[in-house]
């Protein structure tokens, strides 16, 4: 049995994918909520000191797993995807997304997460800043991650 | 005017409308 390279990444591609938007859509649909509850009755210390970290590392990694995969399954599509070049315009919209979503998690999201969480210094008043920022590019990445999803989707089998 | 991605259905109906916006450029200018 020959198992193709292709195949591998989608497989890769997949999984991490799977991970990563799983973990986000955990951020948005239930720990914000969940956090705004516990703090109101003092429990939110069980959140952020052992569930947010953990649920954030694999997060950003499986980000770049994602993107990286993505990407060596697009192999010599990758330029003409990322042009949106005749035939790879629906792919290459939804990798625009991807690559967009992948610089909020490590530009955004992961350096504001780190002041909130206690992992770098920050005055309160940076803290404050830090969450709205990162709650925003959350967002960002939760409303981008449904186009996204759908030209995943539909790339790979309309080609135009 | 009060953000959407404030609320998890503005979130969710942001990205539907932003999916029906880019699918149209997508098959009007992109083919």
């Amino acid at each position: 049995m020959e198992l193709h390279l292709p195949a591998i990444f989608r497989w890769i591609h997949f999984m991490a994918g799977v991970m990563w938007i799983g973990l986000l859509y955990y951020f948005n649909f239930v720990q914000v909520a969940a956090l705004k509850d516990a703090m109101a009755d003092g429990t939110n210390a069980g959140i952020t000191k052992h569930v947010a970290p953990r649920a954030l590392f694999f997060f950003r990694w499986a980000a770049l797993v994602t993107w990286l995969a993505g990407a060596a399954l697009l192999g010599a599509r990758f330029v003409p995807a990322f042009t949106l070049q005749s035939g790879n315009a629906l792919i290459g919209i939804g990798a625009w997304l991807g690559t967009i979503m992948l610089l909020n998690v490590w530009g955004l999201i992961w350096p504001n997460q780190k002041k909130i969480l206690g992992m770098k210094p920050a005055s309160d008043e940076e803290k404050v800043t830090a969450r709205r920022v990162a709650f925003l590019a959350s967002r960002t990445n939760t409303m981008l991650s449904i186009p996204m999803l759908f030209f995943m989707a539909i790339g790979g089998v309309h080609v135009f | 005017m009060k953000n959407p991605l404030d609320s998890l259905w503005g979130t969710v109906i942001s990205g539907l409308i932003l999916t029906v916006v880019l699918y149209y450029v997508a098959i009007n200018f992109l083919k």
